[in-house]
């Protein structure tokens, strides 16, 4: 995980698809930073400065931006990026109980990645899903109205 | 009890095309654009008294009308609905976006006509994925069947529409952070004025409404802003969406007319609260608003009527406190999300957030002493209205200081017992 490929003849002419769109080219970064994290989990210091080049950005310029989104990684993640919501809501309905459950379960606390490299714990800010307190996004699919026995089949592990 | 913006909902599986304009969708926009003077509609939103549903409240036919006509500033003119939506404890967006985003897009195009604007984005969190599909497809069967995109219906119009989807950050939604996130740029708010109006996205007349707020569009240019009016009750005007999240037998969106006291929303919509909970006070609006105590749960829900007793309605999506948790506990966890999600630009909400946050973590570990109770109190006033560069930190400050007054003796009790009681 830790040598990353420059991006490919392919993924620049989508890059350049992407900043052809746009008003001027910056004004596609948090969409190029999407589209390669999206092929790549996340963003290295090389695919940073590649992709300030394809922008007409500095690198500073991108890092500014890149550093500054929560769905915006610049270090490695697992196959899978679970967010837990831990905002108001859930966190009194029960979100510390999930994660002490994952802690327990996984071994791993929020920013952590499972030794298998499968997946990630990352807290997150409200959800927007508080009619279904607690809830987690698990890659691109939303869950609600959790606890430790739904987590445990969401995750495929064995009942505790 | 007529409403609205809940007529086709079909949460989940909204209404296509076909489905929408069978239930006399985007029949409005037939018969407004091109025919009906852009004036004429900014004239019915402004006498129908729809205000911005993103917590402002502020008179949405007045930010239109601050925009520049064509005549004077010519070029791209852009209408930007803010679907960023990350308030804690706020889902009412999100429950419009998965239940009708045909009814959002009629809208815009109507908003956008008002304005002359020629280019459409509507700004959405990331992590809405469901949200950002729907959106998508409403937008590519809209544009398929000519209501987006050169010379609407023949009329003569132009507008585009663009989903933005972003990477998550609560600043974004505020309205010039959004501008900048647009722009490519590090999501800082900017300096106001100049308004977004004159000088907004790449330097052009912008407008940026709630997704809520855009919702009502093509029902008051349908049925007229005497129509919009009546559908409030105990003097107020329209209908809003309605949330409630806690320990409420039934959380979750309610279209309701505004005016409705908030103790019909908890107790008869939301079903009260759960077998063995109390209800100790309400957040109103969001994370940003201060604790309504239970003695004024009878108080109607209108930006008016709260500001009169001090409060605020926020975005009108409550987060009801019960008695089995400790209100320092409650206050830390928004203060740490505000702490989180201060962009770092100015310093007071910089330091002062993250300050907030530990010497109430202090407190609720039994740590806390007199002298952090009186640092707090301070701390509201430093972090306050007119002492920072946006509304931020004064957003956060509604929960700390009403908090502190309403639960003073609890405060006291973890500084003086050196615990909490409910842990």
């Amino acid at each position: 995980m830790s040598t990353v490929d420059a991006l490919t003849a392919a993924e620049r002419a989508a890059v350049s698809d992407l900043v052809a769109q746009a008003h001027e080219p910056r004004a596609a970064c948090t969409d190029v930073l999407r589209y390669v994290q999206a092929r790549r989990r996340f963003i290295d210091d090389a695919l940073l400065g590649e992709i300030a080049g394809l922008l007409d950005m500095s690198t500073a310029e991108l890092d500014e931006v890149a550093t500054f989104y929560n769905l915006i990684f610049r270090r490695p993640v697992g196959e899978t990026v679970l967010f837990l919501c831990n905002s108001v809501t859930c966190w009194m309905l029960g979100q510390p109980a999930l994660q002490a459950h994952l802690h327990r379960r996984l071994g791993i606390a929020p920013g952590e990645t499972t030794a298998d490299g499968r997946l990630t714990l990352l807290p997150i800010v409200c959800l927007g899903h508080c009619d279904h307190a607690p809830a987690m996004l698990l890659g691109e699919a939303l869950h609600g109205d959790l606890d430790c026995h739904r987590l445990d089949e969401l995750l495929s592990l064995a009942p505790a | 009890m007529e409403l609205p913006l809940t007529r086709n909902m079909r949460p989940g599986a909204p209404l296509d095309l076909a489905g929408y304009r069978r239930a006399g969708g985007y029949e409005v926009v037939r018969a407004t654009i091109g025919k009906v003077a852009p004036q004429a509609l900014i004239d019915i939103v402004t006498d129908s008294g729809l205000g911005g549903r993103g917590g402002g409240g502020f008179s949405t036919g007045r930010k239109w009308q601050a925009m520049p006509s064509v005549a004077a500033r010519p070029g791209p003119r852009y209408f930007i609905v803010n679907a960023d939506e990350m308030e804690p404890g706020t889902f009412k967006d999100r429950f419009l976006l998965e239940g009708d985003p045909h009814q959002l897009l009629e809208g815009l195009i109507l908003g956008a006509y008002a304005v002359q604007a020629d280019h459409g984005i509507i700004f959405i969190r990331g992590e809405y994925v469901e949200p950002i599909r729907l959106l998508r497809r409403a937008v590519a069967q809209a544009r398929d069947a000519g209501l987006l995109g050169e010379n609407i219906l023949g009329s003569g119009f132009d507008f585009e529409v663009d989903v933005h989807a972003s990477a998550g950050r609560y600043i974004c939604g505020e309205e010039t952070a959004m501008l900048n996130a647009l722009e490519g740029r590090r999501a800082i708010p900017r300096a106001k004025p100049p308004l977004p109006q004159t000088h907004g996205l790449f330097g052009s007349p912008t407008i940026v409404n709630n997704v809520e707020t855009v919702c009502n569009i093509s029902h008051i240019i349908a049925h007229g802003a005497d129509w919009y009016k009546s559908l409030g009750v105990n003097g107020e005007v329209g209908t809003r969406i309605f949330g409630v999240s806690g320990r409420v037998k039934n959380p979750g969106c309610y279209e309701l007319p505004i005016g409705t006291p908030m103790r019909a929303l908890i107790e008869d919509h939301a079903g009260g609260m759960r077998s063995g909970y109390a209800l100790t006070a309400v957040l109103p609006g969001g994370a940003s608003t201060g604790f309504l105590p239970a003695r004024d749960l009878d108080t109607p829900m209108s930006v008016g009527a709260f500001a009169a007793l001090g409060h605020r309605l926020g975005t009108a999506n409550a987060i009801v406190l019960d008695d089995r948790t400790c209100p320092v506990a409650f206050i830390a966890n928004l203060q740490q999300f505000f702490a989180q999600e201060s962009c770092g630009w100015c310093a007071p909400c910089r330091d002062g957030l993250p300050w907030a946050e530990r010497t109430l973590r202090a407190i609720e570990a039994g740590d806390g002493t007199d002298a952090d109770l009186a640092l707090l109190s301070e701390l509201t006033g430093h972090l306050g209205p007119g002492r920072t560069f946006c509304a931020l930190a004064p957003g956060a400050m509604a929960s700390l200081q009403t908090g502190l007054a309403m639960f003073g003796d609890e405060f006291a009790r973890h500084v003086r017992t050196g615990r909490c009681s409910w842990h």
